[in-house]
């Protein structure tokens, strides 16, 4: 597993090693950049912090700093189907936080974590801004709303169910072939 | 050119657009299936305001509102509404507390309490559409502000009208504006922020995503009133559809000469770049937002020097919130006079506000300044939904307070609602019934603050920790004497030497729920008791003999097999394979697991 992503670190510093040079060298220029990395990549490596130190000629450390303060990096990939339960007011007062629990239990990982297959991973945010489907939780970019914790299982059980079903379908494709 | 008679605006919003895309999509078919494609317009607006009943539809010119609809009920609204005439009622809304069916959308209470200012084109106008705007008098404001005035009688209009920062403290901006333009320097900028992050708050959003070009409008206005050519909009990157839209009207606003160079021939440059935040709320503090935009740690400096005199890379800068610069346009197409006709002696013109948590009716609204928080809550609100009781409405985020029934007739006022311990805020306003526990709401704001601390002031760095961990022994059952008391004396200290907004208002939530909800706080600590049932630590998980109704749904639905329970009989939670999942409390109708 760790070799697997180190490979695809690998991939991912060329990419951004191409992509960084499209840049002005201005330090007004760093969030962009983490932003840039992070969209095109969904986290932002160890590695990718020193090619971006290098390239503005400032300090590791500040790289680090400005990317630590900021909620919207994230430093490890995140699983297939990125899980975000809103924690915004509206959410908490109908009982958010335990539909993040629920989460939790089910797939056995805390909020900020991936599980060891890279399926999932469970995220906390602020207010997506549905107020009125409290309690709210995203999947990939699907919204849930009126989430209970009775619907946390039947919408993993969904999910996997969904995802077999397009294995399957890619086997019969790739055996027709 | 073919003649449209009907326009069908179908609301965009974030909060419907889980849903309607797929409703469009078959408006699309069926248009063209009944060969109405030339005749019938779809248009996408922005957020209507009415989140509850999405997706929401208005149909102009008549004026039918339809709510709640579904993909598989279009056919039928293209067939006998704008084919036959004959208008869906099936798809109307119903008032609640009347069961009266209402067509129209004027009719409507939640809309009918409302006054429109800030958000008078929302749903009537496409907000990828520059000409629309300007049809309704769009950029008539700047024209004016250019061709017309000087910047001093710009300025003056804006303190004529009263206008007060709409981001929650409430500063008069036509003091803020003379201060930055009487500051010395050739570079000035003008910012808008629309980073906007409190929980549960939305206004900023809804108002970018459906009139993008009245905030551009009012930074022109600002731009022109302290001679500045470069303006930034710094936008939560977590608004994907607001800054796409804002990306679209800053190019239009370009093309039209509007932005950029010489604008309108007056000889005046300014242009617009938009900074996506990433994400800190913090961010939203003047001094550090401008530092954010520098590409550093987002921490607030001591103030003065204030940005009027330096701000952005040291120069003298102005900084508004959305909500106030889309104010603005008018306020120097009508004059400062007609803005200040609505409101109270302090507070003028109108607020908008974003409604939710245990309230009918969920969503955006705008009512004039002096109206009642009641009027509010329950007009135009709807009231609680399930008959449960009201309890408190939350004002201002985790920067603000909460006010109960007593206070409940104050008027929306910046003044009136500081003397009951809340603030305005920058418009989130939640409503809580009974079953919410305020010891739990404290806590829940405290761990959003401490989280959010950006670090760099000792009492807002450590001090909020201790106030969440004592909020947090509270509601885990083991508060002790004292914890009140400790709660209070830390809050004042935190409030007296924080170094920034955030940290000075940040213990506002405990001690407003303190001020009114002490009692809450005396249960959990002295009698190890939840009254509103809700911290999950002081909950025992066990069936009232009483009031089970021998039903059976918690045993059906508990996923642990932690129930046992046989017809006609009463259910008894085995305690060992519990997992405290609440959805035992979930499913039982009856209120019967304590």
């Amino acid at each position: 597993m760790d070799e697997e992503i180190l490979t695809e670190e690998a991939l991912i510093l060329n990419d951004i090693r191409s992509h960084l040079t499209t840049f002005e060298k201005e330090r007004g220029n760093l969030i962009p950049i983490l932003q840039m990395i992070q969209e095109k990549h969904a986290y932002i490596p160890r590695e990718a912090i020193k090619l971006v130190a290098e390239y503005l000629e400032i300090p590791v450390c500040e790289v680090y700093g400005v990317a630590t303060f900021y909620n919207q990096f994230r430093f490890h990939p995140p699983g297939k189907y990125p899980i975000k339960v809103c924690l915004g007011t509206a959410c908490h007062v109908r009982s958010g936080d335990i539909i993040l629990e629920n989460f939790e239990r089910k797939l056995e990982i805390k909020e900020g974590e991936t599980t060891p297959d890279r399926e999932f991973s469970i995220e906390r945010v602020a207010c997506v801004g549905c107020c009125a489907l409290a309690p709210v939780a995203i999947v990939g970019e699907t919204v849930h709303g009126h989430m209970a914790p009775s619907k946390v299982e039947g919408l993993l059980l969904r999910i996997r169910i969904e995802k077999e079903k397009q294995e399957r379908e890619k086997l019969t494709i790739s055996g027709n072939n | 050119m073919s003649k449209i008679r009907t326009q069908l605006m179908l609301c965009g919003g974030t909060g419907c657009s889980a849903t309607s895309p797929a409703v469009r999509e078959v408006f699309e078919k069926e248009l063209e299936r009944q060969g109405l494609s030339e005749e019938v317009q779809i248009v996408e607006t922005g957020c209507n305001g009415f989140c509850t009943l999405g997706p929401v539809m208005l149909v102009q010119p008549e004026g039918i509102f339809y709510q709640k609809i579904k993909p598989k009920d279009v056919p039928e609204i293209v067939e006998e509404h704008l084919l036959k005439g004959r208008p869906v009622e099936k798809l109307f809304y119903v008032e609640p507390a009347s069961e009266e069916t209402i067509p129209t959308m004027n009719e409507i209470p939640f809309f009918s309490h409302q006054m429109l200012r800030v958000m008078r084109n929302k749903g009537l106008i496409d907000p990828e559409v520059i000409d629309d705007y300007i049809a309704r008098d769009g950029y008539f404001g700047a024209a004016k502000a250019l061709q017309e005035m000087t910047p001093g009688q710009i300025i003056e209009e804006m303190k004529i009208s009263g206008l007060r920062g709409r981001g929650g403290a409430g500063f008069p901006t036509g003091l803020k504006w003379e201060f930055a333009s009487k500051s010395p320097g050739d570079i000035k900028y003008v910012l808008c922020n629309a980073d906007e992050g409190d929980p549960g708050a939305f206004m900023d959003r809804s108002i970018l995503e459906a009139d993008p070009h009245a905030v551009l409008e009012g930074m022109i206005i600002a731009a022109r009133a302290i001679n500045s050519h470069k303006g930034y909009i710094y936008a939560r990157t977590e608004y994907p559809l607001a800054i796409r839209r804002l990306t679209i009207a800053i190019q239009q606003a370009r093309e039209y000469g509007l932005l950029g160079e010489d604008i309108l021939g007056t000889g005046f440059d300014f242009d617009i770049e938009i900074y996506e935040g990433a994400g800190a709320f913090v961010c939203g503090e003047e001094t550090a937002l401008m530092r954010s935009i520098e590409g550093k740690r987002g921490m607030p400096r001591p103030r003065p020097p204030f940005p009027a005199q330096k701000g952005l890379w040291e120069k003298p800068t102005i900084l508004n919130n959305v909500e106030t610069l889309a104010n603005v346009p008018q306020i120097i197409l009508n004059g400062g006079e007609w803005y200040s006709g609505v409101g109270t002696e302090t507070s003028k013109g109108t607020k908008v506000f974003a409604l939710s948590g245990d309230v009918n009716n969920i969503g955006l609204v705008e009512v004039p300044m002096g109206i009642s928080l009641r009027t509010i809550v329950f007009d135009i609100g709807g009231g609680i939904p399930n008959k449960k009781e009201f309890k408190a409405v939350q004002l201002g985020g985790p920067s603000g307070g909460c006010v109960p029934e007593q206070h409940l007739d104050i008027p929306v006022d910046y003044e009136e609602i500081a003397k009951v311990g809340a603030i305005m805020g920058s418009g989130g306003m939640i409503v809580m019934d009974e079953n919410t526990c305020m010891v739990d709401m404290a806590r829940f704001f405290m761990d959003f603050i401490q989280d959010e601390s950006c670090g760099k002031c000792t009492p807002c760095r450590e001090g909020t920790r201790r106030l969440l961990e004592i909020l947090n022994r509270i509601c885990e059952g083991k508060g002790k004497p004292g914890d009140i008391e400790d709660l209070e004396e830390l809050s004042s200290v935190i409030k007296e030497s924080a170094l920034c907004g955030l940290g000075q208002t940040g213990p506002n939530p405990v001690l407003s729920t303190l001020r009114y909800f002490r009692d809450e706080y005396e249960a959990h600590i002295y009698e190890k008791r939840c009254p509103a049932k809700r911290c999950v630590a002081l909950l025992k998980f066990e069936i009232d003999p009483d009031l089970c109704s021998k039903c059976g749904a918690c045993f059906r639905h508990c996923p642990a097999e932690a129930i046992t329970w046989k017809k006609k009989d009463v259910a008894v939670i085995q305690k060992d394979k519990c997992i405290k999942c609440m959805t035992c409390f979930e499913k039982c109708k009856f209120g019967a697991i304590f």
